[in-house]
């Protein structure tokens, strides 16, 4: 039977230690969390609710565009690469947080008002730009506010490294948008590709993963079998100098090839290639993947994971010793 | 075009187009269907078009298909495999007297079995949608659906679990770790199935061959899954990996299929490929398949019908393959087909009960996105209500953090609740080897020993003891 705990002794604190909780040591799953009775112990369910609150903010906290404005002019300034326009604010046309979560269709076109805007902008459409940035909140603004700075900066040294000359457009700033909405930014500014870095749906343990998305010869109504994606961008994750050179050697190779999707494979490094990945992705359509039906995944992807979570293969499993 | 159909309210007609339109009218609000544009228009045209509905004889969901019976193999599935004898119980019903039929005590579990190759989808989607949720709650907890291969799933007062393992890199201690927690925990004895992280032939090998040979370790009445594609799976049992159970994801069109990457034909071969390697010991259902609402629409291949019909013509693709294991996974899919708990928890509770009404051995990932308006407490909300349901078997995630798939599901600790506090034990096998491995004292009861299990402590003691302290950050 159940062994009586002694509740007059002073150490006695109602939890049941789970000593296996050091297998943590292979993995970032809650394990060994305890238990008072056979439920949560306190402290691991606030730890919990305050990983939720924190995701749950992610998504909902408007994005700081004044201040991400700020940082871009301020890069500008260090990298000549960067458009010397000051970044242009645009909108989808879903006009709320609530509409953008229940219509990813309007979350991924430009408003009437931005498309005017845009259409303005662009004067000279004899020479088009190589390359379009356009910033999109999706559903992280702290992936944005922590990571899409960082990240453009790393991305400047890989393009100022390339032999070849990259006339960028103006950094575009989307609310409520959703990855395709890139197209009617690159068409409209007549960009060859473009690169849209978004907020990625939050897991409880990323609340600020950033996901980046290229498309060659960007126009409205391509589908996602168009699209290139690097997924997982964080310190935490893919780190902004290995993201920035995976984001390189994709756009060198789509302007060589004038391509982008399926067709077009990342070989810059040992990777990981891996449809479920799409699941922490913003765009993820067909999303009762739980499963991994291929033929749903149509998004080239790849991921970034902490290195320290591979274990040497040889190792014989504990479980199994 | 099949005939429109009218409801006078008052000096008010209503016009319904035809039946597949006035199901999605009748249908209870859910963001899904306004995403497709076929939610009803008013609180009043819902109202209305349930009445509706209620007076629509089961016998025109034999004649009416709602997806032309040319056009997709659902369909013809579906009319092939009727079965008129079981039907004639119930025949000279409309939707509404079906509905009075399920609650009354004519309608006991046997009968309910004796019934439900009678019933068609169309015949459960439609009663299920003029049933509150305690009718959802209480006709199923009528109905008797039991199926095997090492345990024994859907026995009256059980509540199985699934353990998912799953790790973003498919490290092999890592998804080690969190079986043992699971096991220390009593979790695991519907499936231990895995996502892989990479997807493909060779990795779903070895993760097979780690699970089978934790199960042969420990000889747990248990089976295991790879959920990985069902042709991945097929090369794997050509190449002689020890596969147990045959997974994929199944939608109610032939085209949502089609975008899945299967057919028919090809469960019916990946059934019998399972079958022929005779893994099994106490049953021989094979096949694990999961749904979930929202599905048809996000492959573009709804046909204009409401997501609730649609899920549930995937239940006629999951009866003629014998499952083992049928796992809507009701809140993954996000705010644009289930908003919010409220949506979530009624659309759980079709699910299971239209499942179990037609016969499959039903569990439910609880669970939901952080972008949907959803929390802890709506998912201890519809674990309960499940388990009052008779739900066949739940998931178990350590700390309900799912950090492959980013999303939250029901926790080891969550089933335990449930088990407590419904009076459920897990399946009986597995109740008498968490005994056995003195895991638990009074698996009936949920009680957990405090002392290690030996057979348990002895894998641990061979870690290294270095390194313990450092745990891997959750980032």
């Amino acid at each position: 039977m159940v062994d009586q705990p002694d509740i007059h002794n002073d150490d006695w604190n109602g939890v049941v230690d789970n000593p296996w909780r050091r297998l943590r040591q292979f993995t970032a799953a809650r394990i060994g969390l305890g238990r008072s009775g056979i439920s949560l112990p306190t402290k691991e369910m606030l730890e919990f609710q305050l990983a939720h609150a924190q995701a749950r903010d992610a998504v909902h906290t408007p994005l700081d565009f004044s201040a991400l404005t700020q940082q871009l002019e301020t890069l500008a300034e260090q990298y000549p690469l960067l458009n010397e326009e000051p970044p242009l604010k645009l909108h989808s046309e879903a006009v709320d947080r609530m509409t953008y979560l229940q219509r990813p269709d309007l979350g991924r076109r430009l408003d009437e008002a931005s498309r005017v805007l845009l259409r303005q902008e662009q004067q000279t459409p004899e020479q088009p730009f190589d390359l379009a940035l356009v910033i999109a909140d999706g559903l992280s603004a702290t992936a944005i506010a922590h990571n899409a700075v960082p990240f453009i900066q790393a991305l400047c040294e890989e393009l100022n490294a390339d032999k070849q000359e990259w006339t960028l457009a103006p950094i575009t700033l989307v609310e409520q948008a959703r990855v395709a909405v890139g197209d009617d930014v690159g068409e409209l500014l007549n960009a060859k590709t473009v690169l849209v870095l978004i907020g990625e749906r939050p897991g409880l343990s990323s609340p600020d993963s950033l996901g980046l998305y290229l498309t060659w010869a960007p126009v409205r109504g391509l589908t996602d079998a168009r699209r290139n994606c690097i997924s997982n961008v964080r310190p935490e994750g893919l780190n902004f100098s290995e993201a920035a050179h995976k984001a390189g050697y994709l756009l060198r190779e789509s302007r060589r090839l004038q391509l982008s999707g399926v067709q077009l494979k990342d070989r810059s490094g040992a990777l990981l290639e891996s449809a479920d990945d799409m699941a922490a992705s913003t765009e993820k359509t067909a999303t009762l993947e739980h499963s991994s039906a291929a033929a749903d995944n149509t998004i080239t992807t790849e991921s970034g994971q902490p290195s320290a979570l591979h274990s040497t293969a040889e190792a014989k499993n504990f479980l199994l010793s | 075009m099949h005939k429109a159909y009218r409801y006078s309210l008052g000096s008010k007609t209503y016009e319904f187009r035809n039946l597949a339109d006035l199901m999605a009218r009748a249908t209870p609000a859910r963001s899904g269907d306004r995403l497709a544009g076929v939610i009803a228009r008013s609180a009043e045209e819902r109202a209305v078009a349930q009445m509706a509905l209620a007076d629509v004889p089961l016998k025109t969901f034999l004649n009416e298909v709602l997806i032309p019976y040319e056009q997709d193999e659902v369909t013809r599935l579906i009319i092939d495999e009727h079965d008129a004898l079981a039907f004639a119980p119930i025949s000279h019903f409309t939707v509404g007297d079906f509905r009075n039929w399920l609650l009354s005590d004519l309608a006991s579990s046997d009968m309910l079995s004796k019934i439900r190759n009678g019933v068609t989808p169309e015949m459960a989607a439609a009663v299920s949608k003029i049933m509150r949720n305690q009718d959802l709650i209480l006709v199923a907890q009528k109905c008797r659906v039991i199926t095997a291969f090492r345990s024994t799933i859907g026995l009256p007062k059980r509540l199985a679990t699934r353990l998912q393992p799953n790790h973003p890199t498919d490290d092999m201690n890592g998804i080690a770790a969190s079986i043992l927690d699971g096991l220390l925990y009593g979790s695991g004895d519907a499936v231990i199935g895995i996502n892989p992280a990479t997807d493909n032939v060779a990795q779903a090998t070895r993760l097979m061959k780690l699970m089978d040979e934790v199960i042969s370790k420990y000889e747990i009445p248990t089976q295991s899954c790879v959920l990985t594609h069902v042709t991945n799976t097929l090369e794997c049992i050509e190449q002689g990996a020890p596969v147990d159970l045959v997974f994929q994801s199944i939608g109610g069109t032939e085209a949502t299929n089609s975008s899945f990457g299967f057919n028919l034909a090809t469960l019916a071969e990946a059934e019998q490929a399972a079958l022929s390697l005779q893994r099994g010991t106490v049953g021989n259902n094979v096949m694990y398949f999961e749904t979930g609402q929202g599905s048809a629409l996000s492959a573009n291949a709804h046909h204009g019908l409401d997501q609730q019909t649609c899920e549930t013509r995937a239940y006629a693709v999951a009866r003629k393959f014998n499952p083992l294991l049928v796992n809507t996974v009701v809140g993954f899919i996000g705010p644009e087909y289930l908003f919010d708990g409220k949506e979530i928890i009624r659309a759980g509770l079709e699910d299971h009960f239209c499942a179990k009404l037609l016969g499959l051995p039903m569990g439910c990932d609880v669970c939901y996105t952080n972008h949907a308006e959803a929390d802890q407490n709506d998912m201890d909300n519809l674990l309960t209500l499940l388990g009052a349901a008779g739900c066949s078997f739940v998931m178990g995630i350590p700390g309900s953090d799912d950090i492959m798939l980013n999303y939250q599901t029901t926790s080891f600790h969550d089933a335990l609740y449930a088990r407590r506090v419904l009076g459920l034990g897990p399946s009986p096998e597995f109740e008498a080897w968490l005994e056995k491995m003195q895991i638990m004292s009074n698996a009936a009861g949920a009680c957990l020993n405090e002392a290690l299990p030996p057979a348990f402590a002895a894998s641990l003691k061979t870690l290294p003891a270095g390194n313990s302290e450092s745990e891997v950050s959750n980032g």
